[in-house]
């Protein structure tokens, strides 16, 4: 039986009210603004558009402004956003090599073509918090050194001339990409379709995933072969036109973990691949995607699966930070009768326990 | 007749003038526009309206395509008087910015307006981006890492 109870639309109303000053804040102090957050706190907004998996640096910033800093209820609330626009089509896949490189580095290669460019990085910052910038002071303009433009080829380019290296990732040739946006997850799971929900899955359980990778747990002993951060072309073919058109850029970060390999039965010893390639400059989720990616193709590498990392339906059904937050918070709302339920159950069964040890007293008695 | 290589051409500059129009900022755009003071007479066929398009990559960077995310997308469709229907897409939500573009793209069919349009719109916003993209390069080259070698020991 289903019972509506009604009740607390005014409690609510007045929490969403309560809910809106305390984002708020101090009223004294100016109310922050979008584009602040878009350019000042850009990192977090590039991880809301990557797991949120919309590009769209002014709708992620309202949504890490309306969830008040709360990363997981900003992907929320862009996802939600998402599935109100109508689809106009799929692009053609963007060229990273031909990317306006804003870093650049390979931990396998010193001397690569290009060079390594460390960009606007974090490494190498001692992690000690600095007091100048609790205050106003503005920061020295960067710097700046006129080049010669230089070809910056991925370095599994480089590795595959030697035939050294597994190739960049085939399916067949007529196969139409995955979208697990479209069609319901079912496993096994083509490659493609896992890299989606790597793409857009949650970076703290595929950074946890790829580390115990590392520990041992699936071990298979990558190398940062490249990472590239920078903006790439978005074209799209379009009906009503015979050529296709640039839509602008968007900002990537790619890795290629380059992995040992003692090769099986049908593959000779080589070195093998993951791939991350995610929205923004989010080079430890990009990082920690290569590394599942890498594990997850135990399978078609004739590698025993032993670890967690490695089993497609376990990480890939709970790498959805949307999905997980859904399901463990739903645990909130009212579940009054399903717990009443419960508590005439274990009532009773409390009930018959307590008759079963009297009888068994009574046994014991009648035994002496 | 126009001869194939000359349609090619044609069409690699319509191209080319799209792609500016994409990546041009909508203030940019639209101060732009207003100054050249060309004609607005047009019909709106389509839009302008925002939605979405599925980003592909592909797998180790060569390989076979996969969806790796959604953008939106704005497109507006116009047709002019005279009967030139112009069309734009751009990323994000800038309609007033689309809308102009979609006008751009119908009047550049007409050869009156051609050099107008390239002098006092493309021109500008090509050399704007041109500089804007030397300059992140700059920056970018100024962060590369000279290597040298330290000789160590006797000889």
């Amino acid at each position: 039986m289903y019972v509506a109870v009604k009740g607390g639309e005014a409690a609510i109303q007045n929490a969403h009210r309560l809910l809106a000053d305390r984002r708020r804040g101090d009223r004294n102090l100016p109310s922050i603004t979008l584009e602040q957050i878009a350019s000042q706190l850009s990192l977090a907004v590039d991880r809301v558009m990557s797991e949120g998996s919309l590009y769209d640096t002014g709708l992620a910033a309202l949504a890490v402004k309306q969830a008040r800093g709360d990363m997981i209820e900003a992907i929320f609330l862009l996802r939600a956003y998402r599935t109100t626009l109508p689809r106009f089509g799929y692009t053609r896949p963007v060229d990273t090599a031909a990317m306006l490189v804003e870093r650049r580095v390979s931990a396998t290669y010193k001397d690569l073509p290009g060079g390594q460019l460390l960009g606007p990085t974090f490494d190498y910052t001692h992690r000690l918090l600095d007091p100048e910038l609790a205050e106003d002071a503005e920061p020295a303009t960067p710097e700046a050194r006129s080049e010669a433009e230089e070809a910056m080829p991925r370095v599994s380019d480089i590795l595959a001339n030697e035939g050294l290296i597994e190739e960049d990732g085939s399916l067949p040739e007529d196969r139409e990409p995955g979208d697990i946006t479209r069609e319901p997850p079912e496993f096994p799971m083509e490659r493609d379709q896992r890299l989606q929900a790597l793409s857009r899955g949650d970076e703290g359980f595929l950074l946890a995933l790829g580390y115990s990778t590392q520990r041992g747990y699936g071990r298979n002993h990558p190398f940062a072969g490249e990472i590239r951060i920078g903006e790439v072309e978005v074209e799209i073919d379009v009906p009503e036109l015979d050529f296709p058109l640039t839509l602008g850029r968007i900002r990537v970060t790619e890795c290629q973990m380059v992995n040992q390999f003692k090769g099986s039965k049908k593959v000779p010893p080589q070195f093998t691949r993951g791939y991350g390639l995610v929205f923004g400059q989010s080079e430890r989720k990009a990082m920690a995607m290569s590394l599942c990616d890498r594990a997850l193709r135990a399978g078609e590498l004739d590698e025993d699966i032993t670890a967690p990392a490695q089993d497609e339906e376990f990480v890939i059904s709970h790498c959805d930070n949307v999905q997980a937050t859904g399901f463990v918070e739903h645990l909130k709302l009212p579940h009054y009768v399903d717990f009443q339920a419960e508590l005439g159950l274990v009532r009773q069964m409390r009930r018959e326990y307590e008759e079963g040890q009297k009888d068994k007293v009574t046994m014991a008695e009648a035994a002496e | 007749m126009v001869s194939r290589q000359e349609r090619q051409a044609l069409t690699e500059q319509r191209r080319e003038a799209m792609a500016i129009l994409a990546m041009a900022g909508g203030s940019e755009l639209l101060a732009l526009w207003k100054e050249a003071g060309l004609p607005e007479d047009a019909k709106t066929l389509r839009g302008p309206e925002t939605g979405l398009v599925t980003v592909r990559g592909r797998m180790g960077g060569g390989g076979a395509p996969f969806n790796f995310g959604e953008a939106t997308v704005t497109r507006a469709t116009v047709k002019l008087p005279s009967g030139e229907v112009g069309h734009a897409y751009a990323l994000g939500r800038e309609k007033m910015k689309v809308r102009v573009a979609a006008l751009i793209d119908a009047l550049r069919q007409k050869p009156d307006f051609q050099d107008q349009i390239e002098e006092k719109i493309l021109a500008p916003l090509r050399a704007r981006q041109t500089e804007a993209d030397a300059q992140r390069r700059a920056e970018t080259a100024a962060t590369k890492v000279d290597f040298f070698t330290m000789v160590r020991g006797e000889d």
